[in-house]
């Protein structure tokens, strides 16, 4: 069966994805090693361990990511986190950075390291130098592949992939976006939040909603419309005649019905997005593709049934697994 | 979690309406007193709140005449009930029964948001913070409630489940439901 790996952004939602289903759980320190570094969410090192020993217990895993890149100066908070998830006996961290990998290779050698999706590795050379030279085990993939160049990938390397199937896209090479810094001075990959809540403020106007970021209207909503929240590249801009969302809708990733062609492209495990969720969500989610994956592994279709209310929009696309750029 | 596009129960406005001239600081008190206990019981609360802990909130259910201030602290949290909406860094507003499912783990809250049932206004940090503190604590206001009532309450929880069914109100922690 392909290895569900789903999001925890509190003690409470770990134990609500294990209670659902979920294989393994991915979480994070509250601070900014971890690219969702939002407002009440996140592991303290105590929740940490105590969630490790709940999902064990039960037979699922714990992946911590640790996926920011460190400033310079500053690099103690990172090796700590990685030494510290290392004593809360987690499965495995998921890192970015090059030196803090290094640093992990070389410190912290029984410690399982995948790389994460912030790496923005997309070929097999680069794939196939972080497995070399850092000792990484598994690779997630960045949200701009389709299935076809996941298959082509797969054959070139002996790592194992994981690919996002739900949740929030992030349509950038990953660890490589400067939108949300240019208007907030915030990145994702420096301080863990793109477009932080710090920085966005709603406002109705007769009727319609404002959202806005750093001062700007990033999208304009009337009465009944889905409302959305401002990551910048999902707002509504202005681009020579064209006016509209010019880098990406703001729609959330649902590939549930891809789930046997990833299994045929060789993915290893499905990545569920969304550690700033709530329990509810990860509980509902994690049911649905649990559900999908078992039936995949008994050679039945996909389950029917959408999850499109908890979606941004209200709507879901299958991303860059079947491109279809504008 | 249920689907959150079935409509949500309102206040029958037999119940909302003695809201509008009942005296409020009672209420306020008795809820006081809850948001204390529960602040004992589940630290978290507090400890999640990180910078925003000297923030004030108002809850505003929109089928009901008053707004709910919270203003949270470790020992001396304290509630208020307003008939004009008060001062507050961050506003959440939306139907009791969504804001209670929010509170219970029924629903997701940026669901709720993305499909407009629920409103944030101010502070939007601030308003996460409270969310995702609250959504950690796994709080379940009828078992509270019921444990406040000292010995009666064990007889009191057939009669909030009832309730619960009845008025499709989200009124026990999600993960309790049978
Ligand atoms: S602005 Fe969009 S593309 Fe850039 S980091 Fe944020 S979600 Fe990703």
């Amino acid at each position: 069966m392909m290895e569900l790996v789903c999001p925890a952004g509190t003690p409470a939602a770990l134990r609500a994805a294990v209670d659902a289903g979920a294989h393994t759980i991915y979480c994070g320190f509250a601070d900014e090693t971890n690219a969702r570094n939002f407002p009440g969410l996140n592991f303290s090192r105590e929740e940490l361990a105590q969630g490790v020993d709940y999902a064990h217990r039960r037979g699922a895993k714990v992946l911590v990511a640790i996926n920011t890149f460190p400033r310079a100066g500053a690099e103690g908070l990172w090796h700590r986190a990685v030494a510290d998830a290392e004593t809360a006996d987690v499965d495995a961290v998921i890192l970015a950075d090059l030196g803090l990998l290094a640093h992990a290779a070389e410190h912290h050698p029984d410690l399982r390291r995948h790389l994460s999706v912030q790496a923005a590795a997309a070929n097999p050379d680069a794939i196939n130098f972080y497995a070399t030279a850092f000792g990484v085990r598994r690779v997630v993939l960045p949200r701009v592949l389709t299935v076809a160049e996941i298959t082509a990938i797969n054959r070139e390397i002996d790592v194992e992939t994981e690919v996002f199937v739900f949740g929030g896209l992030c349509v950038m090479a990953e660890g490589r976006c400067s939108l949300s810094s240019y208007i907030t001075g915030k990145s994702p990959n420096m301080n863990g939040v793109c477009s932080p809540p710090s920085h966005v403020q709603y406002v109705e106007t007769k009727g319609a909603l404002d959202a806005r970021l750093g001062g700007y209207t990033i999208q304009r909503n009337a009465k009944d419309e889905p409302a959305p929240y401002p990551t910048l590249c999902k707002g509504c801009f202005q681009s020579g005649d064209m006016t509209g969302h010019v880098f990406e809708d703001p729609s959330s990733l649902d590939a549930k019905d891809l789930i046997p062609a990833l299994a045929k492209a060789g993915v290893t495990a499905l990545k569920i997005e969304g550690r700033q969720r709530s329990r509810a969500y990860v509980a509902q989610v994690v049911r649905s593709f649990r559900t999908a994956v078992e039936a995949v592994a008994a050679g039945r279709p996909v389950p029917p049934g959408t999850l499109a209310s908890l979606t941004e929009g209200q709507a879901a696309t299958t991303g860059a697994y079947r491109k279809t750029w504008r | 979690m249920s689907d959150i596009h079935t409509p949500f129960p309102t206040v029958p406005s037999l119940l909302a309406k003695p809201l509008s001239f009942v005296p409020l600081a009672p209420i306020a008190q008795a809820l006081t007193v809850l948001a204390r206990r529960l602040v004992t019981r589940h630290p978290g609360l507090i400890s999640r709140l990180g910078p925003y802990v000297d923030s004030s909130f108002a809850i505003a259910p929109t089928d009901l005449p008053v707004t709910l201030l919270l203003r949270p602290h470790p020992t001396a949290m304290r509630i208020t009930l307003h008939r004009d909406p008060p001062r507050a860094d961050a506003r959440i507003a939306g139907p009791l029964s969504a804001l209670l499912g929010l509170v219970h783990g029924t629903w997701d809250g940026d669901a709720l948001f993305f499909s407009r049932d629920l409103v944030i206004d101010g502070d939007t940090s601030a308003a996460l913070a409270l969310r995702n503190a609250i959504d950690d604590c796994e709080l379940d206001l009828g078992a509270e409630i019921a444990g406040l009532s000292g010995p009666f309450g064990r007889l009191l929880m057939p009669f909030i489940d009832l309730a619960e069914r009845r008025t499709g109100m989200p009124l026990r922690r999600a993960e309790a439901r049978p």
